[in-house]
């Protein structure tokens, strides 16, 4: 009877065996029906490296794959991919090989979260156990991460034909001698399409677990990279590597941790506490983003008014301009229901920029931060908020400014590390934007950063000026101490200064701010242009591409 | 805090729970008047009044001097230029830096603030330069009227030893054991000795509980005297300290007086202010339940008979402590408005601000004795920004991120100088506001004041609400089982939170889901339509799990429409509500009743909650070897220096926030590793200060 239900030949030849636990069962031809074999394959995937195995990950404070993408998607919609490949080694009479299931690298597939569609791949861990084991050969290595490569590409490939995100849960053992040649093509195969896919579709990287070597360009290539804390590093040569090249003596925690690169090298966009935290915080944080560049910013229903006054700005900007308050306190008053998802939180804090909705709708907000170094420009800071900005810009994002600054950070640092070269990235990004954009100049606007922030000259759409704001060359000190060198009456012209410059009124009457708002009314205002702005349309004139000074 | 933001978790909850009735809300549009005495416009007082304060208080004086048709002119620091009083006054005028003794307590720049400005009477408040006779006779040599008593009277009360000598001479009880002057620590242990332990230690100077302290033995007393010396000198420029007698378990009753300068004085019946932590007071009420109608006219007529004895004008207090058997004795007078005069003004219907700006231009009082009444009840609960877990209330500051207060219910009264967006700041009273509930019955206001606590949005800053709610509600307040001893009794290791019972945690536990699943929903209902269609979960069944403290409660939830049917822990709780997702206040209809919610909890899917016990468990920071600031303030003193061993309990420095000096002491023995903080450094909460070995 299982005979005749053999159809097809193809199918049977290369599912050959499952090889789950250690009392390994075979199913063959002629036990069972290719539907009976089709279901315990699924099965079998869907364990994954066996109970073994997930007990191992779970040890370790982590999830499985399987377990990560299902508590990243809506329940049971998720559809799995090449759910039947696995190494094909298994052709070859490789029996005594336990360690050989479906799905054995890489789970990917399609799913929802909230509902709306995208593309997911989860790296299974377990591969490095069967590295450590050392019970592979080089060439059972090679075949596994060929497959690895093909699944992930394969997804990439048809999340660009659709149009939806792409999020990639990386968790890899790490870099490892024995890939080969044939890996490095793999990966570069996979940089390819991150780079093709790069403005088309929003694409997340979520560190889990090491990652290491030529892995760590993918994430790098992606517009967020998230990281676990304390479980995930990045790095492109581990701690013993860079003992015997620079003689460092380095933690994997210090060199890669989530710490590391949430607030030193500026790698990755948010550290989260754990799977569970991270996992659940990417599904707020997806709420925010478009599926592709050919879908508007998402509109959420809304409950907070969006002619609410907020009367607490009206005191926020202290009366001394050198005394410092937090942006954070004013974005957090104006968009909805206080909800502010900030990326990169504790690098270059000098700037602050993230997501938040304005009336239901999802805005990038940048704003200089008074509280961090007065809330300068300097490398790090321009360069955080002109990526920020261009991903904005890139998904049709509007673009939200909040000014306060009092200029670029002088000195022989900043100069000798390209503050120019690096300042101009987000004069570039501002000014190529052609999403909506609004800035509110809360208080400083100082010199060239004026400039550079959204201003009217870079095609800003909606440009208001609190009461406080003082737009000038520079503060009235240092302008007073070159304008008056050597002069007597210092004080009486920084008097006369402030008075002429430190207020709003010169750029008011230039044109430059459309209006001097009331600081309660900005909600209100700004709610009522983005409505009026969502039609907009501007387009730059036809390029390759542009040559942002990298 | 926000009731939607579900995902950070919470090793604290605050929450309350509780029944609104529809009936108050109904009602809240008709707000009653304040006051039953009608304002005469014809009786001249004073075309301008400056107000020497900051905070409520200076609100409060100028509301009455806007009826009265006052001109007001605020003083404040430069913290504080743009505070409510400030924005409320017709004008304003800085007075300094932000520290008291630079700005409100800066008599030479009130001075001339007050000659700029022509003011021709001054407000004190209460604090600052309320009871101070050097600033009442500065204002009597320029010919300026200080609202209150004149200098005679505020010298001879402002002095504890001395007015306790006026009071045993006007024929008022006074307490056992009085004693005199103190110049040493060895002085102060032998006084206690002769009085008996236990015995109190307080400045001479210092106005109510502040710097007050107990000591059961010769130690405590050495402690109680270095502690009170400093603080006397440094809050009120005036070392001299007072050791009496400590009665053990009283009750802390006091009398308003009020007083014209024509020989006439009233007893305006009293205020109960037995709810106090460390001597400060938390929950006052007026009546009394203790007092019948023979003690009260008793302990009124004794405070005329003092405020008499010295010639006492304006509005005074007189504190008494009352014993169990009804027994009062004297305490001291306080020659000012009191921080909780408003409940009187509930139940007597007079506006003691207008009152006193009367008897300063000389009017003769309006009333007689026989025309005070006792309307209803009120109950004052002190709102204040601290930490009400640690020693029942740590100050702790920060900005109003967002504040509502419950006016939209009647017979509501709120007395604040803050709004939102204002900063709690280590240099003024960390007091937010007072609520003022009243009622024909005393259960009338108690319930009112449930529904205020409940309905009052504070965030930013972490307040005291939670503490207030449950002593408001405790049986034993509910009975009139109090003393000043309350709260340690009550809670012996300390104030932790509300305990549910298992209906209110079961209907904490729904409320919690339903909003979980209500904001899911939301998530999932676009509004544009998509290039890519959007699959909204079709779910009408969800199993989840709610963590509340360190226990996670399993539930079922099912919904239609609005209502939200939940099992959880073996009972059934129907949940109706269209939730507003961004309002701090959860108004829901649960088991057919309805309730004001607000709280934090962490919700879960039930497939998240299981994976969750893999998650590794962060180490917590060893505390044992190092010491953290437990609240902003200014290092004061540093005892030790990097390599000195200390014993366990050895004082390792003082704090000071908030006027109050905070001693931190080593948890172990062992040795100083390195200080990382100098007298004089301003320190945050949770600044590391000094690491052991």
């Amino acid at each position: 009877e299982s005979l005749t239900q053999v159809k097809y030949g193809a199918v049977s030849a290369s599912v050959a065996q499952t090889n789950l636990h250690r009392d390994c069962r075979w199913y063959s031809v002629s036990h069972l029906s290719v539907r009976e074999r089709i279901e315990k394959k699924r099965k079998a995937a869907l364990v994954g490296g066996g109970q073994k195995r997930i007990d191992a990950q779970h040890k370790r404070g982590k999830l499985t794959a399987r377990e990560r993408v299902e508590l990243l998607l809506d329940p049971e919609s998720f559809v799995e991919s090449d759910m039947f490949v696995e190494h094909r080694c298994s052709d070859f009479g490789m029996e005594e090989d336990r360690n050989k299931f479906p799905g054995d690298s890489v789970v990917t597939g399609r799913g929802r979260i909230n509902g709306r569609l995208v593309y997911v791949f989860s790296q299974v861990q377990s591969i490095i156990i069967i590295h450590e084991a050392e019970l592979v050969s080089l060439q059972r290595l090679h075949s596994l991460f060929v497959l690895f490569f093909f699944s992930i590409c394969s997804i990439m490939d048809q999340a660009m034909t659709v149009g939806a995100p792409v999020i990639g849960l990386n968790d890899s053992g790490g870099a490892r001698i024995q890939e080969g040649v044939e890996s490095l093509a793999g990966y570069a195969d996979i940089f390819l399409r991150n780079v093709m896919a790069s403005g088309v579709v929003p694409q997340i990287s979520l560190i889990m677990g090491p990652c290491a070597g030529g892995a760590v360009y993918s994430p790098a290539l992606t517009d967020f990279t998230f990281m676990v804390k304390d479980t995930s590093y990045l790095f492109i040569t581990g701690p013993d590597v860079v003992k015997s090249v620079t003689n460092e003596d380095v933690t994997q925690e210090e060199l890669g941790g989530a710490k590391t690169h949430t607030t030193v090298s500026g790698v990755a966009h948010h550290a989260f506490e754990n799977d569970i935290e991270a996992l659940l915080n990417l599904r707020e944080f997806f709420n925010f983003l478009p599926l592709s560049n050919q879908d508007p910013a998402p509109i959420r229903e809304c409950h907070d008014p969006s002619d609410r006054l907020v009367p607490s700005l009206d005191t926020i900007v202290p009366f001394e301009s050198t005394k410092a308050y937090d942006m954070l306190d004013i974005i957090q008053a104006i968009v909805d229901a206080k909800d502010f998802f900030e990326i990169m939180p504790n690098y270059a804090k000098n700037i602050v920029v993230g997501f938040a909705r304005m009336n239901g709708r999802t805005v990038g907000i940048v704003g200089n931060q008074p509280k961090v170094a007065s809330g300068c420009l300097d490398i790090n800071s321009s360069v955080k908020g002109a990526r920020f900005v261009r991903f904005c810009d890139a998904f049709n994002i509007p673009i939200i400014t909040f000014v306060d600054v009092p200029g670029f950070l002088p000195g022989t640092a900043q100069e000798y590390g390209g503050i120019i070269r690096h300042g101009a990235k987000l004069l570039f990004a501002f000014a190529e934007a052609t999403v909506p954009k609004i800035t509110i100049i809360t208080r400083k606007a100082y010199g060239g950063a004026y400039d550079v922030m959204s201003s009217k000259h870079l095609r800003g759409d909606v440009n208001y000026a609190w009461p406080t704001a003082e737009v000038a060359v520079m503060g009235a000190k240092g302008a007073v101490q070159i304008i008056f060198r050597g002069k007597e009456n210092q004080a009486e012209a920084e008097a006369e200064y402030v008075d002429k410059f430190a207020n709003p009124f010169p750029a008011a009457v230039r044109g430059f701010v459309d209006d001097i708002i009331e600081p309660a009314t900005t909600r209100k205002k700004i709610c009522s242009d983005l409505e009026v702005l969502a039609s907009k349309k501007q387009v730059n004139p036809w390029k390759k591409h542009a040559n942002i000074p990298l | 805090m926000a009731a939607h933001s579900l995902s950070p978790p919470l090793s604290r909850l605050l929450f309350t729970v509780k029944y609104v009735s529809l009936h108050s809300r109904c009602c809240a549009v008709h707000s009653k008047a304040h006051y039953s005495t009608v304002y005469n416009p014809n009786e001249k007082t004073f075309d301008k009044i400056l107000i020497a304060n900051r905070g409520e208080i200076a609100c409060r004086v100028i509301k009455t001097c806007k009826k009265m048709g006052i001109q007001t002119v605020a003083v404040h620091s430069d913290v504080d230029s743009s505070a409510v009083h400030v924005k409320m006054a017709d004008e304003a005028i800085c007075v300094g830096p932000a520290p008291t003794n630079k700005s409100y307590l800066n008599m030479d720049a009130i001075m001339d603030a007050i000659r700029v400005t022509g003011a021709q009477a001054v407000h004190p408040g209460y604090g600052f330069l309320s009871e101070n006779k050097e600033f009442a006779k500065r204002l009597a040599a320029e010919g300026v009227m200080f609202i209150g008593p004149d200098t005679h009277a505020i010298q001879a009360m402002g002095d504890k030893i001395e007015s306790k000598l006026i009071a045993k001479a006007a024929k008022v009880n006074t307490i056992p054991g009085f004693d005199g002057v103190v110049k040493t620590a060895e002085d102060a242990v032998k006084i206690a000795q002769e009085i008996g332990y236990p015995v109190m230690i307080k400045a001479s100077a210092g106005g109510g509980g502040k710097g007050m302290r107990i000591a059961w033995n010769d130690d405590e007393t050495r402690e109680g005297f270095r502690f009170s010396s400093q603080e006397a000198a440094s809050s009120f420029g005036d070392d001299r300290l007072l050791i009496e007698k400590y009665i053990d378990n009283p009750r802390h009753i006091e009398i308003q007086v009020l007083a014209d300068k024509h020989g006439n004085a009233l007893w305006l019946n009293e205020r109960e202010c037995s709810i106090q932590r460390r001597n400060q007071k938390v929950v006052e009420e007026a009546p009394s339940t203790f007092l019948d109608p023979v003690t009260r006219r008793a302990m009124g007529e004794q405070a005329v008979q003092l405020a008499k004895a010295v010639q006492y004008s304006s509005a005074g207090t007189v504190e008494f402590l009352v014993d169990s058997k009804k027994n009062f004795y004297f305490l001291e007078m306080n020659t000012r408005l009191q921080v909780e005069h408003p409940i009187t003004e509930c139940i007597t219907g007079l506006d003691l601000v207008e009152q006193m700006i009367r008897v300063a231009k000389g009017y003769q009082l309006q009333h007689k004795q026989e025309d005070i009444p006792i309307n209803g009840w009120a109950i004052e609960s002190r709102v204040y920004a601290e930490d009400p877990y640690k020693s029942f209330g740590l100050p702790s500051i920060g900005r109003l991120s967002q504040y509502q207060e419950p006016l939209n219910l009647s017979n509501v009264r709120v007395d604040s100088g803050i709004q939102e967006g204002s900063d709690i700041s280590i240099y003024y009273d960390p007091m937010i506001s007072k609520l003022v509930t009243y009622g024909a019955t005393r259960n009338e206001a108690l319930a009112k004041m449930e529904d205020a606590l409940d309905n009052y949005v504070i965030r930013g800053v972490t307040h005291n609400i939670p503490l207030l709610r449950e002593i408001i509600t405790h049986p034993r307040f509910i009975s009139g089982d109090i003393s000043t001893n309350f709260l340690p009794e009550v809670y012996p290791d300390g104030f932790k939170g509300h305990q549910l019972e298992v209906d209110a945690r079961r209907e904490l536990l729904a409320s919690a889901a339903a909003l979980y699943i209500a904001a899911q929903l939301r998530s999932q209902k676009p509004y544009l339509c998509y290039r890519v269609s959007t699959i909204p979960v079709k779910c009408t069944h969800w199993e989840l799990c709610v963590e509340l403290g360190k226990g996670c409660h399993a539930m079922e939830v099912t919904k239609s429409g609005d209502v939200y049917n939940v099992e959880v822990d073996g009972g059934k709780v129907e949940v109706i509500g269209a939730f507003n997702l961004a309002s701090p206040l959860l108004p829901l209809t649960i088991n057919g009743s309805d309730r004001m919610l607000q709280f934090k909890v962490r919700v879960l899917s039930k497939l998240a909650s299981e994976l969750n016990s893999y998650m590794p468990e962060k180490v917590p920071e060893d505390t044992s070897s190092i010491l953290r600031s437990p609240m902003p303030g200014t290092v004061v003193a540093v005892s030790i220096k990097p390599g000195d061993t200390v014993a366990e309990g050895q004082e390792i420095c003082v704090i000071e926030a908030m006027k109050m000096q905070n001693s931190l002491t080593a948890a172990r023995q062992a040795k100083v590793k390195s200080v990382h903080c100098k007298p004089g450094e301003t320190v945050g909460e949770g600044d590391l200060l000094v690491e052991l070995q």
